[in-house]
């Protein structure tokens, strides 16, 4: 009787942390830090091949080995036979963080008030709580660049890896100053000024550059005579970009404008310069090759420019700029749906890219372009442990991404729509009379 | 008298003999396809013969006269025309925002076939497209089934005669921001919302009472009675009670899509459809029971507040729910590649090969009420096909040709550099449109409200 008691008892104890964990909801999934075996995958190295069958360890937050018979002690082992693994793909050009529901003013963190505000740090408003952001990851897309829009000097883009929780912990060694070069286009069919109006405005605006230029100049060389400054934040700055600090992320789209912004780079010597957008490159193509100027493009998955376009000039440009001898990466420019990177190389690779030449422009080329290669943009020994594995092709929609680690970190494969999909395929009640 | 009844109906047969040759109709063999026919699964090696623009035969070894045309598609899919239920893609005014019921204006008066839109969506294989009204008001103007027959200068030979009427409803943000927030005037909420359909099919059923009163004594000795006062807008809401329009409603909300079932139901309203419906995936086995369907974007989410718990997999958990659905682009830009868009339910849910099919050709020509005409390779539809030389749910897919009624719109091999069919003799420069200007839901409305336009206003 005593004895049954006990045992009733000791039940009871052990029902008490259970009853008392009711009201908190199940299992988190957080991404988890260690050893791991992807163990005989085909690894698609991009820089040095394509691998068969190959192992590839990754520890300490860097992939530590490539190869058959790896000492893996320790790890735990992912089974890829059948599988593809890959470096995590790199978006560009993105608002990613920067804007959590499109529409809604409060949400929205990417344009500051001011037509030159190089000084905003993009990085300081990436929310790493995102939802978009586990949307983002779970397809493979591991590193963003994050860049704020607006204005002539819009701010200081930031390119972030997927994973953590501060945005410290997610910068991955690039800052670059988009500027938003003056057009001579028609901004939309809304844009009603006349064909002279839109020249008188274009060369106002070159005027105004010239002279905020000049001004950066002059900034930057009265810093070097260690000159007594007063407080002009947008200044030091872009001095930094004169200096060839951070790069200039010049958005130029027309044709015209990208053959004025190449005679701009030439003439004001701009130390490090990318063109991005581009949408007319093609137009331009082999004068962007003869400059020597990377272009970061997309999103291809676009209309063309004019109504008097070939209807696949969004698709095709990538692979014509690539012919003429540009090194191209392509981005989405998208905020949510970051993850349609792949479909906008796939697209690019149908058209004239090819396969090999459309993965690298979403992985080594950025990666080159941004200055982080010695880490991050393809599977080589003692980069980045930040990989993904799919069953197939990813840039193929049927493709199902099965493992993503970011800087080491084995990433949980879930995101709010997955967890709504888990929900609702089966919904119980049902149908209610 | 019996004469001139004989002239005037002679007269009409000619007319209409004359609006029939108006659209052209071909005929061609195409052979040794893989013919992905939707509703009869995949036909290896196949020809297809059309004949004055209708499949005539699907089988092996098939034979036309020397006259037709020859397509050897040998290593090439061949399927069905796109159908897009949901586009704004050439027309020229999309929003009539000026009260929270329109239903007496028409899209079919506003068609602009020099759109070179059209000509991009048939080079991504759409080859019908559903026009809507905008989204401003909780019942808007009644929409048109576009076929993309693109060269033609007559707004009417774009329209697919065979398609039953259908006009736009919209819920949520939209209505309430235009009416309530805009103008002060109901409806603000989704409870204005409500109000504002019932109120509106409530009078439609005064008017069509009225109507029966007066018809019924109007024949009766010395009757006095004086007609109702006809009213476009209350009689186009009295044939959408009577089952004669299909209502396809914008919504996004699990609440509101609810809401307006059970106001149908209460109505006796059946032909329904939502379009976008991204938290449709929460009602489901309503949907699916109550409704023709949901048509649904395969990814976009978080544009605006009432699309933030939003998922990729609603069109996944829709199938697998027996809602008949479909992919729909509201956007010139998707509408060239609806084929991609259906491809990512393979991803977003894994859906099969002839399920996502499904989603951009027959699904949506039963939300459209054309499924007896189009939506999939049978004997005796019209031919509106699409021949790609890679399977076209795979992202490398190239669509090659384009066929509307056996008539070929597009050729990869023939496209030209320029296909506008007009070009503004006033414009010097010709514009360069930075960012992609897409005929949305919300075109228009930008008198009746303010603050921040949107970058997606769907």
């Amino acid at each position: 009787m005593k004895k049954f008691n006990l045992t009733i008892y000791l039940l009871l104890l052990l029902l008490i942390p259970v009853v008392s964990y009711g009201q908190i909801e199940g299992e988190v999934l957080k991404p988890q830090n260690g050893k791991f075996l992807l163990q005989g995958g085909t690894v698609v190295t991009v820089t040095n091949g394509t691998l068969e069958n190959t192992s590839v360890l990754l520890e300490g937050g860097k992939i530590v080995a490539i190869g058959t018979d790896l000492d893996a002690a320790g790890a735990t082992v992912l089974d890829c036979d059948g599988q593809y693994i890959y470096p995590g793909m790199i978006d560009s050009g993105t608002r990613l963080g920067l804007v959590e529901v499109g529409s809604l003013a409060e949400t929205q963190d990417y344009a500051e008030i001011g037509n030159v505000t190089p000084n905003m740090q993009a990085l300081t408003a990436i929310n790493p709580n995102s939802v978009a952001i586990p949307v983002t990851r779970v397809s493979g897309v591991t590193t963003a660049l994050s860049v704020p829009s607006g204005g002539l000097f819009p701010g200081t883009a930031a390119l972030i890896n997927l994973n953590g929780y501060t945005p410290d912990q997610m910068y991955t060694g690039f800052k670059g100053i988009p500027m938003n070069f003056p057009t001579s286009a028609r901004r939309g069919r809304w844009d009603r000024r006349s064909d002279e109006e839109i020249k008188k405005d274009a060369e106002e605006a070159m005027k105004n550059i010239n002279d905020i230029w000049d001004r950066a100049t002059t900034y930057a060389k009265l810093e070097e005579a260690d000159a007594e400054l007063t407080y002009y934040p947008e200044m030091e700055q872009l001095a930094k970009a004169v200096r060839g600090e951070l790069p200039l992320l010049i958005e130029v789209n027309k044709a015209d404008d990208i053959l004025s912004a190449l005679k701009w780079i030439k003439e004001k010597e701009v130390k490090k310069a990318v063109l991005t957008g581009v949408s007319e490159g093609f137009r331009v193509a082999e004068k962007i090759a003869d400059a020597g100027i990377p272009v970061i493009t997309g999103p291809v998955l676009a209309l063309p420019a004019r109504s008097s376009d070939r209807y696949d000039a969004a698709y095709t440009n990538p692979g014509k700029m690539l012919k003429a001898g540009v090194k191209v990466a392509i981005r989405t420019s998208d905020t949510e749906n970051v993850r349609n990177l792949p479909f906008n190389a796939g697209f690019a690779a149908a058209y004239g890219m090819g396969k090999e030449e459309a993965l690298k422009a979403i992985t080594i080329v950025p990666a080159e372009i941004f200055g982080v290669d010695d880490h991050l943009g393809s599977i080589e020994k003692g980069k980045s442990a930040t990989v993904f594995v799919a069953d197939g092709d990813p840039f193929e929609p049927k493709t199902q991404i099965i493992h993503v680690f970011i800087d080491g970190y084995k990433i949980p494969m879930t995101s709010r729509h997955i967890r709504l999909y888990q929900e609702f395929l089966e919904r119980s009640p049902g149908l209610e009379e | 008298m019996r004469k001139l009844t004989y002239i005037i109906s002679a007269l009409l047969l000619i007319g209409a003999q004359q609006v029939d040759a108006q659209t052209p109709k071909g005929s061609l063999l195409i052979q040794h396809a893989t013919v992905l026919t939707v509703t009869q699964g995949t036909l290896e090696d196949t020809d297809v013969l059309v004949q004055d623009g209708l499949i005539k035969k699907i089988g092996k070894d098939l034979s036309a006269s020397s006259k037709v045309e020859t397509i050897d598609a040998s290593g090439k899919y061949l399927m069905p025309g796109i159908i897009d239920a949901h586009s704004h893609l050439a027309l020229d005014v999309v929003n009539e925002a000026t009260a929270p019921i329109t239903a007496e204006v028409s899209i079919a008066d506003v068609i602009n076939p020099f759109d070179v839109g059209i000509y991009r969506a048939l080079a991504g294989g759409t080859t019908i497209a559903h026009g809507l009204h905008g989204s401003a008001n909780a019942i808007g103007g009644q929409s048109i089934t576009m076929k993309y027959r693109y060269g033609t200068r007559n707004p009417d030979d774009i329209v697919m005669k065979e398609a039953p009427r259908t006009i736009k409803f919209a819920l949520g943000e939209n209505p309430t921001r235009v009416h309530g927030r805009g103008k002060n005037i109901q409806p603000r909420t989704r409870m204005g919302v409500e109000a504002v359909i019932r109120n509106g099919f409530n009078e439609a059923l005064q008017y069509k009472e009225n109507w029966k009163n007066y018809n019924s004594s109007k024949n009766q000795k010395n009757s006095n009675a004086v007609p109702p006062v006809y009213n476009l807008r209350l009689q186009t809401l009295a044939d959408i009670l009577d089952g004669k329009i299909i209502i396809h409603c914008h919504s996004y909300r699990a609440d509101e899509i609810y809401m307006l079932i059970n106001v149908c139901r209460d109505f006796g309203v059946d032909k329904l459809v939502f379009t976008h419906v991204n938290e449709g995936f929460k009602v489901a086995p309503e949907l699916a029971k109550y409704t023709m369907g949901a048509s649904v974007f395969s990814d976009w989410w978080a544009y605006k507040f009432e699309v933030y718990y939003s998922t990729a997999y609603n069109a996944a958990i829709l199938t697998e729910n027996d809602v008949v659905t479909s992919i729909n682009s509201d956007s010139d830009e998707l509408i060239r590649h609806l084929y991609h868009e259906a491809a990512k339910t393979q991803r977003y849910g894994g859906l099969t090969d002839e399920q996502a099919l499904a989603l951009i050709t027959i699904n949506p020509a039963k939300q459209l009420g054309i499924d007896e005409y189009v939506g999939s390779i049978e004997e005796g539809k019209q031919a509106d096909l699409v021949i790609f030389d890679e399977h076209p749910l795979s992202v490398y897919a190239v669509p090659q040709m384009t066929f509307v009624d056996g008539v070929k719109y597009f050729d990869i091999n023939e496209d030209e550099d320029d296909q506008r069919l007009k070009v503004s003799p006033t414009e010097m420069v010709e514009p360069v449109y930075l960012q992609a200007e897409e005929e949305s839901c919300m075109h228009g409305v930008e008198l009746f409200t303010e603050g921040t336009t949107f970058t997606h206003s769907h």
